[in-house]
């Protein structure tokens, strides 16, 4: 079958899916897009988590197919679905005005090291906190915290656990991600 | 004898920034959390092929015949491959013993042993296809535990061993026996004025790293191979790897790809062969990615134990002596068994000075999943019973368990059961005298002015109690784990290091094979490489094959041994530059001659702090490289009857405090909080280090309270290869891990560091199991710990 759908403000376009293909594959072997990882293809660890219209969502438990016509987020695009946000574009998907195209310029990014990359609050949050290790869950916690922050901008601890509850990660024990999200909140609520 | 916790004065690079003690950021972090890492299963490559393997679904079974014309008649299979496919006669692979095969032949021996491989050109296809060969087994009689293993008529796992391990062990399907013997047990045990016994079972955990098993073969035009892989060694990889293959190991290039964490599962081979023998037999690049089913299969687990213990002490808390029994279920094949069986023993009495010793751990063959490395390998499950024993011991004579163990804590000097004495900080009564003092987290903290917030108390979103019949109890323990790999090994890491002037700024560049599993070493190399050779900018080398074996990343011995050869590499590149200095600008000023000279801030200086030139114009168009093999100091094996011999490196310790909430009706725990306190020698990076700790902490946690690999008794089957059956603690059942981090310097080791990975994985268990039972009263003498255990329901 043939997908039309919108990833991170673009149109795409998929051709030959195989109907019990996920979200997920398309997203990492069609669109080459492998940010949202693949841990557990059942749900349980939140690694593919993925913006559904905006909803967080498993991207291994959505058929390719549901997502025909609507619009996804993933981590590859949470830099600018943030900037955007903070711009006051709520969906994210206002793409980039003509003013801002003319001024646009390469940016200075090491390719090996990424330095110089726009990132998220909460992206450069989870860097400053020392939150990523292996950083397989990452991704998924990312757009899962990112969400709960847009919801929530002073969540306590208990929330942000509950919010979390659904990414499973095996290297920090977790004190890290909480220190990172309590950070990107905090900044957040200073506006810096 | 150094002195007792005088950290290392480090002159060299005290004043260039970003160096160590820095707590700098991963020099990978940026790209992980914008999705661009690549890791193993984000390898892609055009025309690549999907590999599928194809698993036995019993454990013991003859293999009558295989068909695979259906499969190899699917549209988009290009191959279908099994034993007799192999291209040689090396058809075995394992780490020490080489009893694993490839591909299986005759028999299969565990419950998802390989037996076929598949590519196709889409997963599904190739998943599909294996579905499709038809395999007829004819069952045996599965070995499940010691009595099945050890009975005069036992099936024999492996038929004809001839491994050096058979002419030690008292049976065939003993895998490796190791006893340690010191002093008079039997004249001990008279002085004893307490005797407490105890029998412990500790359940099968699996490491259940996020990065399932994965890679991609490129065939490349000379008749060799390109892997991109996920491991923890790529050297030990091709050892195993290039036999099979049939190829010389130059022409089997290894390039680490991004690792999801490790934890040791990542130490034996999984599907590295396989996916080689695929690119081989197409002459396509063939990707292998398990998904979590496969991967509970795919890598071996955290051995099961039975211990039995029986302690003795004075009326006033002195330990007479400890003998103990360890039995480990190794499995159906070898991987690290034998050094996993030389831990538990060396290591068996935990912490503590006991002048007599009757110690036995062994390993045994058996049908259930092979098991090896994984976090703390044989200290765990030791720890777990040896520190239940203390409390009990404690409750017996009525003493407070922390001061019971800090009047038998070992110090600086003491000997191990082996008789190797501990030539380092040994502060095992001050870090438990650290945990109990920090302050106690708040009783009833669900209690709101909105009523019950249920997410804070045992059962929690489940809504299964507000406060009522819920118990506090508190709990300690204390371990020790060795650092590096131990009894004789030649556990050496390589590093090469590179200084040049890059955009007229003079930049240094590691290369090493050390596997990042997500724990930072590249972190800490790049910190070492400013402080030796004070630059700012280090560029960390993919690791691959193409310089030297960095060991593997276990054992807590990377930043230790390969961070020792970056820092031994940096040293003789700085005094080659120093060199080039000396011939270039040394006739300009005495200083170069006379004085001792740093490098600091891109320049070099006198320890005066006099700039005598930048680096950049002593470097010139020059490039400075160094590639040098670097080792700890030597170990020597365990002797096989008494187990004496200077087989550690190093020792760790980390204590432990839990205060665990339980709802006694339902069985239900809430750990509230997990206090660590922890020798780090001198801590490279400070967050990594507490990242280590807190992620250590919690992989404990979860086999205290919910992880266990469930294997039926009768079929050796694998019941909840899941992560929907098998838990992990989530950020829902992980307290909060205050950590309070000591540097005692170790004088043997680079910058006094000790090892850090592993310690806070061995007291976390048992140390949670004390406060469920300091809640209930109940004896609770096996981890996991089930509502059943709680209830008396099951």
């Amino acid at each position: 079958m043939r997908l039309n759908f919108t990833v991170n403000g673009r149109p795409q376009e998929a051709d030959d899916v195989w109907e019990g293909e996920s979200l997920l594959y398309v997203l990492r072997e069609r669109l080459g897009l492998p940010g949202s990882k693949n841990a557990c293809e059942q749900g349980e660890c939140g690694s593919c988590t993925v913006r559904l219209d905006g909803v967080p969502v498993c991207s291994c438990l959505v058929a390719a197919g549901q997502a025909e016509g609507r619009e996804v987020v993933t981590v590859e695009g949470l830099a600018d679905f943030a900037r955007q946000r903070a711009e006051g574009c709520g969906t994210g998907a206002c793409g980039t005005s003509l003013q801002k195209a003319r001024r646009w310029e390469a940016r200075g990014t090491d390719s090996q090291t990424g330095e110089g990359t726009d990132l998220a609050p909460v992206q450069q949050a989870f860097l400053d906190a020392g939150a990523v290790q292996c950083g397989f869950c990452t991704p998924g916690l990312l757009v899962a915290a990112d969400e709960m922050l847009e919801r929530n901008p002073n969540p306590t601890d208990a929330d942000i656990r509950e919010a979390l509850s659904g990414n499973l990660c095996r290297c920090t024990g977790y004190e890290k991600i909480m220190d990172a999200v309590r950070l990107a909140a905090a900044r957040q609520s200073e506006g810096v | 004898m150094p002195t007792n916790g005088v950290p290392t004065k480090i002159t060299q690079g005290s004043g260039t920034k970003g160096g160590i003690g820095e707590s700098t950021l991963r020099p990978d972090g940026t790209l992980k959390v914008t999705g661009e890492f690549a890791y193993s299963s984000d390898m892609w490559h055009e025309d690549m092929l999907w590999g599928q393997i194809l698993r036995s679904t019993v454990a013991h079974a003859e293999i009558v015949s295989i068909d695979t014309s259906k499969a190899l008649a699917t549209p988009g299979v290009y191959a279908v491959m099994t034993y007799d496919d192999l291209p040689t006669d090396v058809k075995n692979y394992g780490l020490e013993i080489q009893d694993t095969p490839v591909l299986a032949h005759g028999k299969v021996r565990h419950h998802g042993e390989p037996v076929a491989i598949v590519a196709a050109d889409h997963p599904e296809t190739a998943r599909r296809a294996a579905a499709r060969i038809r395999v007829e087994y004819r069952d045996l009689p599965v070995v499940t535990d010691e009595a099945s293993a050890l009975a005069p008529d036992a099936v024999l796992v492996h038929e004809a061993r001839d491994d050096h391990h058979i002419g030690h062990v008292p049976h065939p399907n003993v895998v490796h026996r190791q006893p340690i013997v010191r002093g008079d047990v039997e004249a001990a045990r008279r002085r004893a004025d307490v005797i407490v016994e105890g029998e412990y079972t500790f359940g099968m955990q699996d490491q259940a790293f996020l990065g399932p098993e994965s890679g991609l073969a490129v065939p490349e035009e000379d008749g060799g191979v390109h892997l991109y892989i996920a491991t923890q060694w790529l050297h030990s990889d091709l050892r195993q790897m290039a036999p099979v293959l049939g190829l010389p190991e130059d022409k089997v290039r290894m390039t680490l790809a991004g690792v999801g964490g490790a934890f040791g599962g990542r130490e034996d081979l999984s599907m590295q062969i396989h996916a080689c023998l695929l690119a081989l037999r197409t002459g396509k690049p063939v990707k292998i990615v398990y998904n979590r089913f496969e991967s509970f299969f795919g890598h071996v687990h955290r051995h099961p134990a039975k211990l039995y213990y029986e302690h003795g002490a004075t009326r006033e808390g002195k330990l007479t002596h400890v003998k103990c029994r360890i039995v480990l279920d190794g499995g159906a094949y070898a991987s690290a068994s034998p050094a996993v069986v030389g831990n538990a023993s060396s290591l068996g009495i935990g912490p503590y000075v006991v002048d007599d010793v009757e110690i036995e751990a062994l390993a045994l063959y058996t049908n259930n999943p092979p098991c090896g490395a994984m976090r703390g390998f044989g200290a765990v499950q030791a720890c777990f019973a040896y520190e239940a024993q203390m409390d009990k011991l404690a409750e017996r004579l009525g003493m407070d368990p922390v001061e019971l163990r800090q009047l038998n804590a070992m110090e600086q000097g003491a000997l191990m059961p082996t008789g190797q004495p501990v030539d380092s900080p040994a502060p095992v009564a001050e870090l438990l005298r650290r945990v109990k003092a920090m302050p106690m987290p708040p009783e009833r903290q669900w209690e709101s002015s909105e009523g019950a917030d249920v997410r804070q108390l045992p059962g929690g979103l489940s809504n299964t109690t507000h406060g009522e019949g819920v118990v506090r109890g508190v709990g300690y323990a204390v371990g020790i784990k060795n650092v590096g790999f131990s009894e004789g090994f030649d556990d050496y890491s390589t590093a090469r290091v590179r200084m040049e002037v890059a955009g007229g700024e003079p930049v240094a560049t590691v290369h090493t094979a050390m596997a990042e599993v997500g724990q930072g070493g590249v972190t800490v190399h790049a910190q070492i490489a400013r402080t030796e050779l004070g630059v700012t900018q280090v560029t960390i080398h993919p690791a691959d094959t193409r310089v030297g074996s960095a060991g593997s990343t276990s054992a807590s011995r990377q930043t230790y041994v390969t961070g020792g050869a970056v820092r031994n590499a940096c040293e003789l590149v700085r005094e080659k530059v120093l060199e080039l200095g000396r011939r270039r600008f040394g006739s300009y000023h005495p200083a170069w001659a006379t004085a001792e000279l740093l490098l600091e801030g891109g320049k070099v200086v006198t320890d005066g702090g006099e700039v005598l030139a930048d680096l950049a114009d002593v470097l010139g168009d020059e490039a400075v490289e160094v590639e040098e093999e670097w080792r700890h100091r030597p170990t020597e094996p365990f002797d096989l009857r008494t187990g004496q011999g200077n087989g550690h490196v190093q020792y760790s310790f980390a204590a432990h405090r839990a205060v665990v909430e339980v709802d006694t009706e339902l069985g239900l725990v809430k750990v509230i909080e997990l206090a660590c306190a922890q020798d780090v020698g001198k801590a490279l990076n400070p967050l990594s280090v507490i990242g280590q700790i807190q992620g250590g902490t919690t992989q404990g946690l979860g086999v205290a309270v919910m992880e266990e690999i469930v294997v039926d008794p009768k079929t050796a089957k694998v019941r909840n290869p899941s992560f929907t059956d098998y838990l992990i603690p989530t950020i829902l059942d992980t307290p909060t891990i205050p950590v309070d981090v000591l540097e005692l310097a170790d004088d043997h080791a680079p910058y006094g560091l000790r090892g850090v990975g592993e310690a806070p994985t061995l007291s976390s268990t048992p140390a949670v199991l004390a406060a469920i039972r300091n809640a209930t009263g109940l004896e609770l003498n096996r981890t996991p710990v089930r509502p059943e255990h709680l209830t008396g329901t099951g």
